[in-house]
């Protein structure tokens, strides 16, 4: 099996609302040194296959499909083996 | 003549499926609710989508009901040029079906937000607009939380070329600018129609501005222009 950890993100060009709130929230604790933050989605996957290629398409098919919405999101993902 | 049919559909989460009913029913419609497990329709004239909260607004608003068995019948009603209207969540479905562009995100402040607001009607030009006067200055509620309306610039040129937006935020003046913008929509874009202008999606309430013990009745044109509409058709 392959677990895939993706990550979904707005697009930079998309505003993040929450991201302003919360550099806002780090500056009056004396993070000075922040400039931005993005929130972003984490999901990890669990694939039953030992075909690393098919996982990948697997992975890349779901992200387009569910996981994003790519007007707005993109995605990036990391597999790993696992017994 | 026979009536008008309405299909409502109801997903888990829908909160507004009662009031789309009701609304088309007590003008002498008829309408039927649509189980989002069901696999056919009830014969409409015209789909409501309701306001709410489908499967919990898990993942994304709208993200997991456009997948369910309902909305694939509903995809094909559209393609063929039957009448949708997608109310708040229903808005954010159609857009996560593709039936509509862009997407609904999170409001620029963060807040949920329950209110009436004015909107200018930017175009007639659609079934669900016939009877209300261009530029017409008409108070709808809103209520939610992920409403502001995104696009990139090259689909929100296409809409503004197109005459594809059909409601805009604004005061009561009928003054569109950032003061009128509750959420932070762009364009202050409030509802769109698509390039067939068979399907439309709007964040405000119609439901909730068409019968005479709430304060403002200026939704009852819009069922009123779906009804002229159909009519002259049947």
């Amino acid at each position: 099996m392959f677990k895939a950890k993706i990550f979904v993100s707005l697009k930079q060009s998309v505003l993040d609302p929450q991201g302003q709130v919360i550099t806002n929230a780090l500056h009056s604790q004396g993070f000075d040194s922040v400039v931005e933050t993005r929130v972003s989605k984490y999901f990890e996957l669990l694939i039953n296959t030992m075909d690393i290629e098919k996982a990948e398409e697997e992975v890349k098919n779901i992200c387009d499909k569910v996981l994003a919405n790519p007007n707005t999101e993109s995605w990036k993902y990391e597999l790993e083996g696992v017994k | 003549m026979s009536k008008i049919r309405f299909n409502v559909l109801t997903f888990p989460g829908s909160n507004c499926d009662h009031d789309s009913y009701w609304i088309p029913t007590i003008r002498g419609n008829n309408a039927e609710f649509i189980w989002h497990k069901d696999s056919y329709l009830k014969d409409p004239d015209v789909i409501i989508i309701p306001g709410g909260f489908s499967y919990g607004d898990y993942l994304r608003c709208g993200a997991i009901a456009k997948f369910s068995p309902i909305m694939q019948e509903v995809i094909k009603f559209a393609n063929k040029g039957g009448l949708v209207i997608g109310i708040c969540n229903g808005f954010q479905i159609l857009t996560e079906s593709g039936l509509l562009p862009g997407a609904l995100m999170m409001n620029k402040h963060l807040q949920f937000i329950c209110k009436h607001q004015y909107i200018s009607v930017e175009s007639t030009d659609t079934p669900f607009t016939n009877l209300y006067e261009k530029k017409q200055v008409i108070d709808i509620p809103i209520a939610h939380k992920e409403g502001s309306y995104y696009i990139d610039n090259e689909g929100l040129k296409s809409l503004q070329d197109n005459d594809q937006i059909v409601f805009r935020y604004c005061n009561e003046h009928g003054q569109i600018d950032l003061e009128a913008n509750p959420n932070g929509a762009i364009d202050n874009i409030a509802g769109i129609v698509n390039q067939k202008r068979n399907v439309l999606g709007m964040m405000p309430h119609p439901e909730r501005a068409s019968e005479s013990i709430v304060s403002s009745q200026d939704g009852k044109t819009l069922f009123a222009s779906i009804e002229k509409w159909v009519k002259e058709r049947l």
